[in-house]
């Protein structure tokens, strides 16, 4: 119980940690790695909940967060590919665009 | 229940077909466009079926066979048909007026379809789903395929915009998928149904609300959580755009309605109802007067947008009400089927203008070559619809809310909605006065740049949209005994 809290509590923080830096942070490779560091907070959290109902007191953990967790793992993955591309994009088209200016 | 064999299955082939669609669409290269076309027309088939048989009842569906709390609901009542309906209606206009948009073969166009039938899917699960994780995958779906459309204009003001898009819908996910992980831990359940039964007023449920509404109007862009919506909106290719204000925004605010008034009813409490009302208010006044100052037409009509998710959440006091609740449900949905006939017609018109003048600087529209009156027509009969003059959709909304607001005695509100069909009508008549006042355009001399010229079938993709708009205000009745108000708020 104190430790699935733990995990809890220590997923949460993560998450607020996370949001604090995706909101203050201009610069916008730092501001999709404090997104993931969100999800990850997020992932933590279920993963506790799935060990805060274990019914018998045995360690029997229920299976459904973790497949939650998956999918959301899949999710950011892919949301952060897409991201990534985007700043790559948006860093040539700025450089062409300086080029053009200076010729 | 109803009659018919095998209802609930349309329930999966809604969400199944534009998926086909949009694997069939990447498959078949050059035939991708027309794949797509097949794929949104038995959408619209689809979409009608299921609005005769959630007359009868609501249809549930057990995917796979397994009930809920292990497996996946998807579930359908008159509410969420008639969302389906708008969709696919005015999402086959826009295809229409995509075939003739995007040049045959470009790989624009190639990536278009796919892109679009997905976003499909995600907006038909969002309608359908009975589970909140479920739900979340198709906010991710809906928002990925989302900013990849924003992405097919070139230019670095585009991209940034969809990078600024796509952080800030990323952020509403992850808000919103904390707040599943609490339900979760609280209730051990993801089923909608089961949680609304489960639920009451404690301190967890009461913080994954606030976490899942926030998350969802960072997605609505509710003022002052629009910051990414005008230039995402206003870059976007422009049948894009119309399915971005028209239709993306509805399908966020649909699940914020259902979790607020259905799901988690007893941890929203009056202060938020109020509270979300407030931000409403704000959001038609400050939407309206940015539309005003606005130097380009886009970006005028992206800012319109703004303005009428405010009349959507402005309507949640009265939806609060014991006695105007079932007139401002009525009110709501006009809006949301007024605005996505009305807002989809303006980003098509515009879309022409943009073409035919080559800019889309309003001061400058005065000297500069229009397309024919078919847009234009379609311009002003969808701004009239906006400001919410007779006999449009929009008047019926506004019509209805203000019954509403009057059975309830919030005249404050009253007050809000008068003032923002002033500043509509501010906004939209500066455009529609310029586009009609033709007196200073002088014959074409040597000297004018090349008339550039569109295909017929985007400008009456435009009109039948803006014609829809009319319709609903000449056909209020039937619309309105479509669905059943009481269905969502029991």
């Amino acid at each position: 119980m104190s430790t699935a809290l733990l995990f809890g509590l220590c997923g949460i923080v993560l998450f607020v940690l996370g949001l604090y830096f995706a909101l203050t942070t201009t610069e916008m490779l730092r501001r999709i790695l404090a997104i993931n560091i969100m999800g990850n907070g997020v992932f933590m959290l279920l993963i506790a909940a799935a060990y805060q109902h274990d019914v018998s007191g045995l360690p029997n953990t229920d299976p459904v967060p973790h497949a939650l967790v998956l999918t959301g793992i899949v999710v950011a993955v892919s949301a952060t590919a897409l991201a990534l591309k985007l700043v790559c994009r948006a860093h040539e088209l700025a450089a062409e665009q300086r080029e053009e200016g200076d010729g | 229940m109803s009659e018919l064999p095998g209802n609930p299955q349309l329930l999966v082939w809604l969400i199944s077909l534009p998926l086909l669609g949009a694997l069939m669409s990447v498959a078949c290269r050059k035939a991708g466009r027309w794949t797509a076309m097949t794929a949104m027309i038995g959408n619209l088939v689809l979409a009608c079926l299921l609005l005769a048989a959630t007359q009868d009842g609501t249809l549930r569906y057990a995917l796979g066979g397994w009930e809920a709390p292990l497996g996946i609901a998807l579930y359908a009542d008159t509410f969420s048909a008639m969302m389906i309906a708008i969709t696919a209606l005015v999402g086959a206009v826009i295809s229409g007026y995509s075939l003739s948009y995007f040049a045959t073969g470009s790989a624009t166009e190639r990536s278009f379809w796919p892109l679009w039938c997905l976003l499909l899917t995600a907006l038909n699960t969002l309608f359908l789903s009975g589970d909140v994780f479920n739900l979340y995958v198709g906010l991710e779906v809906l928002s990925l395929s989302a900013v990849a459309l924003v992405t097919l204009a070139p230019g670095l003001a585009a991209t940034r915009a969809a990078l600024r898009y796509l952080l800030a819908s990323l952020m509403g996910s992850l808000c919103y998928l904390l707040g599943v992980a609490l339900l979760y831990y609280a209730h051990a359940t993801l089923d909608l149904a089961l949680l609304a039964d489960l639920t009451g007023d404690g301190p967890l449920e009461r913080a994954a609300l606030a976490l899942m509404i926030v998350g969802l109007l960072l997605k609505t862009a509710l003022f002052p959580l629009h910051f990414w919506l005008p230039p995402a909106h206003a870059g976007a290719p422009a049948p894009v755009s119309a399915l971005l204000s028209a239709l993306v925004l509805k399908g966020t605010f649909y699940l914020i309605l259902r979790l607020w008034f259905d799901t988690l009813e007893e941890a929203a409490n009056q202060l938020g109802t109020l509270l979300l009302g407030v931000l409403g208010c704000a959001a038609i006044l400050w939407g309206s007067v940015q539309a005003i100052r606005a130097t380009r037409l886009k970006q005028l009509v992206a800012y319109s947008t703004v303005a009428q998710i405010g009349y959507l959440f402005a309507l949640f006091p009265l939806l609060g009400h014991a006695t105007a609740r079932v007139t401002a449900f009525d009110s709501m949905i006009y809006f949301i089927m007024a605005h996505a006939c009305a807002k989809g017609a303006m980003f098509l018109a515009a879309g022409n203008i943009l073409t035919v003048a080559g800019h889309d600087r309003i001061a400058e529209l005065r000297a500069a070559n229009l397309p024919s009156a078919i847009t234009l027509f379609a311009l002003a009969i969808a701004g009239i619809s906006l400001i919410g003059l007779p006999p449009t959709g929009g008047f019926i909304a506004k019509w209805l809310m203000l019954q509403s607001a009057f059975h309830a005695g919030s005249w404050w509100l009253v007050v809000v909605v008068l003032l923002g069909g002033l500043l509509a009508a501010a906004y939209v008549f500066r455009v529609v006065a310029i586009c009609f006042d033709r007196s200073e355009v002088s014959a074409p001399t040597d000297t004018a740049p090349r008339v550039a010229t569109i295909n017929p079938g985007r400008e009456w993709s435009a009109l039948v949209l803006a014609l829809a708009a009319l319709a609903l205000g000449l056909l209020a009745a039937p619309a309105l005994a479509l669905f059943d108000a009481t269905a969502l708020m029991g």
